[in-house]
């Protein structure tokens, strides 16, 4: 096994390139004639010199030391790893899409604009929303998007409302976009049986409530079955409700956002709609709001007059701009693709199948795994490495060990609430061949808990490198190369 | 019918239901309120097979005029520049695009490495001491460096200079609305940013001074006075770049710069409408642990194997939570990717040629077209690959009759700057040949 590979810089060699570029055609002039001598580079940047056939091989080098969604198994809870179809990148790249100027006129991008425009009454219809912006970059983009709308209805009002409340299970994005957002957090307890407090809520609420941030299926993947009280309690008090998109691949088709009574949501489309996440981005966080909230949307908005579409800058309310164009358009397009490829039934059956993974997993790890809720979960399950602690075995050697028979771990250690947590998101897109493999392995790796303690901790032995220096890295931080 | 992405057959249903122990699906959802059910199919056009999925998107894509039919002059934040052809072959291996955040660094070495490379690359270029690994697009990096700088000063003042791309402007002003910092804008004179005025704006509140060099107008600024001028005051100075200029213009780094960001389009992104992009956020050692966004940094296991990891997790929403002064977290890792790719492609000759000709041909374009009547230029400051020249008819007008020939025009700046009415902002990269830029000149001057 190679167990390292060159730095780029490190395969350097003055005088290669993997580049040839035209002669310059135009008749030229000295630089210096062009640009004063003070304002150009002293010396060139130090940037590799390799040949084409070595930076080929660097790079693909580099991919198999990484594992992707078309590699194995991705059970990771909250992340929502499906299969990526093929089809939908080679749409992307199509010329009219691809080769477009965000500022040429729309009367030349009027099918972009077309499938912008009909992506957002998708999203709406999905959601049970009244109009969808596609602005934001991400999901936590698409969240500090609606925590701004919520404060520019709120002062269009004459209200001061500066606190949002989050449920202890909350993703960490919830209470970072509140704090940009110049809001403050109060956090609520959850129940025993992982559901909102109600009685903390009604404690928590007030005339400064701006808004409760929610995800339902919950991060526990579990439904809030309350929900209508909690929405009655928030809008009693004067507050909106922000749905966190992360977990709607439980309920698309089946139950909307918007007839549970939340005002705003973000959709995640790098997680819902089948875009890849690129290891760790370009996402996509639409931002769906009820009619009360139109009037802030972010400019540009995508107008139709039945015939032309336009872009739509005379928004006096509007809560102004939050990317350079208008959101991360190639990601639109592959989700607007799957999204016709699966129709309202199939949307419905992804959820439907994402739902009866993750149940299956559940009822076929508990024996050998502690699991904290008795209930049926929706598109991911909670278990714990409770029954292993005795043996020593923490949930991050679980992890580690499942690297060793090929699969991604799960989501470990979140949400925070639960002790040792492994939160496991099948997705719809895997078979009951894979999942049988997968709870397989997590099955051998309890009985070596029992058996063999030493094989767990010294995981994972067949990796590219072995269990990582993190404290060394984050003490003395070596983040760039140095020749 | 079935669904090509779905694998269960309705006897896999059947057996999983079987040993859940439930009769059907539904009983899964029990959980549901029945009243807040959706008692009807989701009002979506019906499933569409492959062939009639590429149909349908095929001729979407036909409805819009792409730079591959007509000669791009169009810039102002988005660039027609060369695309190596390497670049989609790697960005397209699954391992890399179908991959989650490298949070299980074992089995994601591969694109911690990659984006360790990206980290240095942007380094070299911008000569800062650290950056991470990408922001959304150039504009919200702007707003997240000033936020940054707001932070780490403890002073709530922004002043941004007016030639400043107005897109930046206007995210900035959204950010900071709700985060509490105030922001002043600083005019122009011939191009470039008002010195004198700059500097009776600046106040011992001053956190940041945002400049763009070359600005939206193209003009080069005078970074190195300017960051004289705020660190006068105690304020950092924060640099928008575009990164294609540093083949050829002085790093930020050498002239005292303390945030750098730009947008990273040029290095080897598609057009696209506008995204996926990629904003680079580099800053002085200084400011390391005050960076918003992922950092990937080097360590070694415990047999001394060199590995990358994600690193100063501490900055980070998951663990600071409400503490957190950036919420990003979903990036744009194949945009940075792709970034990495580019530089290491066109390497340390490939990446000064591309500056050089796009200033040469820039400059031939501006020489050509102030020969035309009705055709002026605007401002005499050094400019990059982007001039403003004045026309003698409006810039809708002239564009509608540029596309008619096949060209995509400038921008109307009119729509953006009181007092440049009939001022068009145009664009020329390495990839416009000459006989593209002769087309557009006697095609302007057949107009006007």
């Amino acid at each position: 096994m190679n167990r390292n590979q060159a730095i780029i810089f490190e395969m350097s060699v003055p005088g290669r390139q993997a580049l040839n570029l035209p002669q310059c055609d135009v008749p030229t002039l000295e630089i210096e004639t062009l640009i004063p001598a003070e304002f150009l580079r002293k010396a060139d940047a130090q940037l590799p010199e390799v040949s084409q056939p070595d930076l080929i091989r660097h790079y693909t080098n580099l991919s198999k030391r990484n594992f992707g969604l078309d590699s194995g198994f991705y059970p990771l809870g909250s992340c929502t790893m499906k299969y990526n179809p093929k089809v939908n990148e080679d749409v992307a790249r199509y010329p009219g899409f691809a080769h477009i100027h965000p500022l040429q006129d729309s009367e030349s991008s009027q099918g972009a604009l077309e499938l912008l425009y009909t992506m957002e009454q998708y999203l709406a219809e999905i959601a049970g929303m009244d109009a969808v912006t596609l602005q934001p970059a991400a999901g936590a983009h698409g969240e500090l998007a609606g925590l701004k709308l919520i404060r520019a209805y709120h002062r269009s009002r004459g209200e001061a409302r500066t606190k949002v409340i989050v449920p202890d299970s909350a993703h960490g994005t919830n209470p970072a976009s509140a704090t940009v957002c110049g809001l403050e957090i109060v956090e609520i307890k959850s129940h025993a049986d992982g559901s909102v407090d109600l009685e903390a809520l009604k404690a928590a609420v007030g005339p400064d409530t701006a808004a409760l941030m929610l995800t339902n299926p919950s991060t526990l993947g579990l439904f809030e079955t309350n929900i209508e009280e909690i929405a009655n309690i928030v809008h009693a008090a004067g507050g909106l409700l922000y749905y966190d998109g992360a977990n709607a691949n439980a309920v698309m088709g089946i139950v909307r956002p918007g007839d549970m009574g939340f005002d705003v949501v973000h959709f995640n489309l790098h997680k819902t709609f089948s875009t890849p996440h690129g290891g760790g981005g370009p996402g996509s966080g639409p931002v769906g709001v009820k009619k009360t909230l139109i009037p802030f949307l972010p400019t540009p908005v995508i107008a139709f007059d039945g015939k032309n579409y336009a872009l739509d800058y005379d928004r006096p309310q509007s809560i102004g701009r939050m990317h350079s164009f208008y959101g991360n358009f190639g990601v639109i397009v592959r989700a607007y693709a799957y999204i016709l490829a699966m129709g309202p039934d199939g949307l419905r059956q992804a959820s439907e199948d994402a739902v009866l993974n993750a149940n299956y997993c559940l009822s076929q790890l508990k024996e050998d795994f502690y699991s904290p809720f008795d209930r049926y979960c929706m598109h991911e399950c909670i278990v714990t490495s409770k029954n292993q602690k005795q043996f020593g075995v923490k949930t991050l050697d679980i992890a580690k060990r499942l690297l060793d028979y090929g699969y991604h771990p799960p989501t470990i250690y979140f949400p925070l609430i639960v002790e040792e947590a492994i939160m496991i998101e099948p997705t719809e897109t895997e078979s009951k061949e894979t999942l049988d493999g997968f709870i397989q392995a997590m099955r051998a790796i309890a009985t070596e808990a029992k058996t063999d303690v030493s094989q767990i901790l010294s995981s994972p032995s067949n990796t590219v490198v072995g269990r990582l220096d993190e404290t060394t890295a984050a003490r003395k931080p070596v983040v760039r190369w140095k020749a | 019918m079935g669904w090509s992405y779905l694998p269960h057959t309705d006897n896999d249903r059947k057996a999983m239901l079987a040993a859940i122990g439930v009769a059907a699906t539904d009983d899964l959802f029990q959980d549901v309120p029945a009243n807040l059910r959706l008692n009807r199919p989701l009002d979506l056009p019906p499933a569409l097979s492959e062939p009639e999925l590429i149909k349908n998107l095929q001729a979407l894509a036909k409805a819009n005029i792409s730079m591959e039919d007509a000669v791009c002059f169009l810039g102002a934040g988005a660039y027609d520049h060369f695309i190596p052809s390497v670049i989609d072959h790697i960005i397209r291996r699954s391992e890399f695009y179908t991959a989650y955040t490298q949070y299980q660094p074992e089995i994601a070495q591969g694109y911690l490495q990659a984006l360790w490379e990206f980290q240095s690359l942007i380094c070299e270029i911008t000569g800062m001491a650290v950056a991470n690994a990408s922001m959304y697009d150039g504009g919200t990096a702007v707003a997240e460096a000033a936020m940054m700088a707001c932070a780490a000063s403890g002073r709530n003042k922004v002043i941004t200079a007016a030639a400043v791309h107005p897109h930046y402007r206007n995210i900035l002003e959204s950010y900071g609305l709700d985060r509490g910092f105030i922001s002043s804008e600083a005019g122009f004179v011939d191009g470039v940013t008002d010195r004198d005025q700059l500097e009776k704006m600046l106040d011992d509140s001053t956190a940041a001074v945002i400049i763009q060099s070359p600005n939206f107008f193209g003009s080069i600024e005078d970074i190195k006075t300017l960051a004289q001028i705020a660190h006068a005051r105690g304020a950092y100075l924060i640099t928008v770049v575009d990164p294609i200029s540093l083949g050829l213009l002085e790093s930020p780094g050498a002239l005292g710069v303390d945030i750098v960001v730009g947008e990273g389009q040029g290095l080897g992104l598609a057009l696209a409408y506008g995204g996926p992009y990629l904003g680079f956020f580099a800053a002085t050692e200084k400011l390391m642990r005050k960076l918003p966004g992922r950092i990937v940094g080097q360590t070694q296991d415990h047999a001394g194997n060199r590995g990358f990891v994600l690193t100063l997790q501490a900055r980070e929403q998951h663990i600071r939570r409400e503490k957190a002064t950036s919420n990003i977290c979903s990036n744009q890792a194949l945009c940075a990717l792709t970034a990495a790719i580019y530089l290491s492609t066109v390497g340390k000759q490939g990446f000064r040629e591309v500056a050089s000709q796009c200033v040469q041909k820039a400059n031939y374009a501006y020489r050509e077209l102030q020969k035309l009547n009705g055709c002026e230029v605007v401002f005499s400051a050094p400019f990059f690959k982007e001039f403003v020249v004045r026309l003698s008819k409006p810039v809708a007008k002239v564009n509608k009759a540029l596309r008619a020939k096949g060209i995509v025009g400038g921008l109307d700046l009119g729509s953006y700057y009181p007092g440049m009415d009939n001022c068009m902002l145009l664009c020329v990269t390495e990839k416009r040949s000459k006989a593209e830029i002769d087309r557009l000149v006697s095609e302007m001057g057949a107009i006007l």
